[in-house]
């Protein structure tokens, strides 16, 4: 990819709701180019959403994650992708990962509490023809995601004026 | 208790040499005084060093360093590994070729070397030709060395450059020494060899030395950086001050270095062995780390402070302020003439209305005086919102 658009995707993966004029102008480039870019992209389906990253640990009905390795049979003609779909397609499902090594899919779940967490991998995945065996972690604590640092301490130290 | 004097004489001023009492107070410090008892919405544009946090990598072999045990005093010019990096990097950013022991010395930031330099070519009287506005310790310094600081005019109209007429008007039988630095705090600009051409011509001609303060070589956002030294001719003349704050976010680490001529750098160690004998080991270390992993952070940095050089400048432009683009440092110029307020003033005033804090440019000697100088060295965010605050007070002139 042309790095004019590796630029404007950077610049809104640190803050999706820059507007393409100030992203115009610290790139140094007309706004209808990056209008156009950005367009070009949206239609690529390179840019899916714009999205904030929220820290749910903070919000009072807090949520319950769990990630958990799943082994499966891959299906004749379609490999994994079948299997991943049927799985992804629940919408307490978060992520699905094809992985290499000693497990198939890495998928991520969030429900209200521990229970319905652990009842959705009995009662759905685990019953999936495909599916070999499930190991189930639970997340205690987010500390980054995505490159974001939920709670970053390095605050700015410097003198308000020096030479 | 509390209200009995702590000292028994009421001034002891006395005994400080008239050098020292003869420099007078910082712009800087005056106005850093009168910021740091403002409020929490103050947004300053008046930082002199990166809003980045040094790259952990660099953070973590410091303290790796320490771990191992890495305290002790390293040789006078700085730990040999160190010194090679350096000299391998120059040749290879700049096409500088020194050798790492007996041209290079590691020092506790630029600001040593400056005074290094000045201390070891001043003898008293000689003059020192100082292109202004500049960065704020070149004159005091040359004077506590004894040297008469002669300023050389730098304008707005060329974009702040170092001109050949200029230079050549300043000069006497009694001049030694030139002191450049570009890029350039405060002004933002820098030189091209076809600049520095003409300007080698006359340090030949009159038989000067010259010391090229290149600390902001990595920050150029058109062309890369051309060193004075590359220059043919140049090299046994110039003493490069440089290090590693402003390229490597590692203000507080203090590391520098020069390089130049053995027999000016062999003076210069003699200074530095007996003031400063090495300088820290754990800052060696990290610097060391800065420039065998650091490259690519460094690039990320620069392309982030071009990014926000656009934005200030197309601010300031877009409110009204004549401002020359900046293609160096992190420093934008904008002239605040139009509002009829002295550079002080216009600063004043707008700290107390607007509560943006913007350095004047009379603090950074003569020709300042009309600018302010403003870093952009600050959230995006923060630029935005500074611009926009910066609008509204000129808007009543
Ligand atoms: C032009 C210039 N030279 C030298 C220095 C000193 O830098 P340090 O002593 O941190 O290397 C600075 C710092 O602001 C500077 O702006």
């Amino acid at each position: 990819m042309d790095e004019f658009k590796l630029q404007i995707l950077a610049l809104l993966k640190e803050d999706a709701r820059k507007n393409s004029n100030i992203i115009s102008t610290m790139l140094g480039v007309p706004q209808e180019k990056v209008d156009q870019a950005i367009k070009e992209m949206e239609e690529e389906k390179i840019i899916v959403k714009y999205a904030p990253v929220i820290n749910w640990s903070k919000v009072d009905d807090s949520k319950v994650t769990a990630v958990i390795e799943v082994q499966i049979t891959p299906e004749r003609g379609r490999g994994f992708d079948a299997i991943a779909e049927r799985i992804y397609l629940y919408p307490e499902v978060k992520t699905v990962y094809l992985m290499s090594g000693s497990y198939d899919l890495q998928v991520e779940i969030e429900g209200k509490t521990l229970k319905e967490v652990a009842t959705f991998v009995s009662s759905k995945l685990s019953t999936l023809d495909a599916v070999l065996s499930t190991k189930t972690h639970f997340i205690l604590k987010k500390y980054k995601q995505d490159g974001i640092i939920f709670e970053d301490h390095e605050e700015d130290h410097r003198m308000m004026v020096s030479p | 208790m509390g209200n009995e004097p702590r000292f028994e004489k009421e001034s002891m001023k006395q005994y400080v040499t008239s050098k020292v009492q003869q420099i007078p107070p910082s712009g800087i410090r005056k106005f850093f005084d009168l910021v740091s008892s403002g409020s929490k919405n103050t947004i300053s544009l008046g930082v002199g060093e990166p809003d980045f946090i040094t790259p952990w990598h660099i953070r973590e072999a410091a303290i790796y360093s320490l771990e191992r045990g890495r305290t002790s005093y390293t040789p006078n010019a700085g730990l040999p590994e160190l010194r090679n990096e350096i000299s391998h990097y120059l040749h290879r950013e700049f096409e500088l070729d020194y050798d790492p022991d007996h041209e290079i010395v590691v020092s506790v930031g630029g600001s040593e070397v400056i005074d290094l330099a000045l201390r070891t070519l001043i003898n008293p009287g000689d003059e020192i030709l100082i292109p202004q506005p500049c960065y704020v310790s070149y004159l005091p310094i040359t004077s506590i060395s004894g040297g008469v600081p002669v300023a050389v005019e730098t304008t707005a109209e060329n974009q702040f450059k170092l001109t050949a007429e200029a230079l050549q008007q300043s000069i006497t039988p009694n001049t030694k020494v030139l002191i450049l630095c570009y890029p350039s705090n405060p002004t933002g600009a820098v030189m091209s060899y076809e600049d520095w051409l003409p300007i080698a011509k006359i340090v030949e001609e009159n038989d000067l030395i010259v010391i090229s303060d290149e600390i902001y070589a990595e920050l150029t956002y058109e062309r890369k950086h051309v060193s004075f030294a590359t220059v043919p001719g140049m090299k046994d003349r110039t003493i490069i001050v440089s290090g590693f704050s402003k390229a490597f976010a590692m203000t507080g680490w203090r590391i520098g270095y020069t390089c130049g001529h053995p027999d000016l750098i062999a003076a210069m160690l003699k200074i530095h062995q007996y003031t400063i004998m090495c300088a820290p080991t754990m800052g060696q270390m990290a610097a060391l780390e800065a420039l065998q992993n650091g490259m690519q952070e460094k690039d990320k940095m620069v392309n982030s402070y071009n990014q926000r050089r656009r934005l200030i400048v197309e601010g300031f432009r877009s409110i009204g302020l004549d401002c020359h683009e900046p293609k160096g440092a992190f420093y934008a110029f904008p002239s605040i003439k139009s509002t009829g307020l002295s550079s002080s003033e216009f600063a004043l005033q707008l700290l107390e209305e607007e509560e943006v804090a913007v350095v004047p440019g009379d603090a950074f000697g003569q020709g300042g005086e009309g600018f302010v100088r403003c870093s952009y060295a600050t959230s995006e965010q923060q630029l935005t919102e500074a611009i926009q605050r910066i609008g509204r007070f000129v808007n009543q002139f």
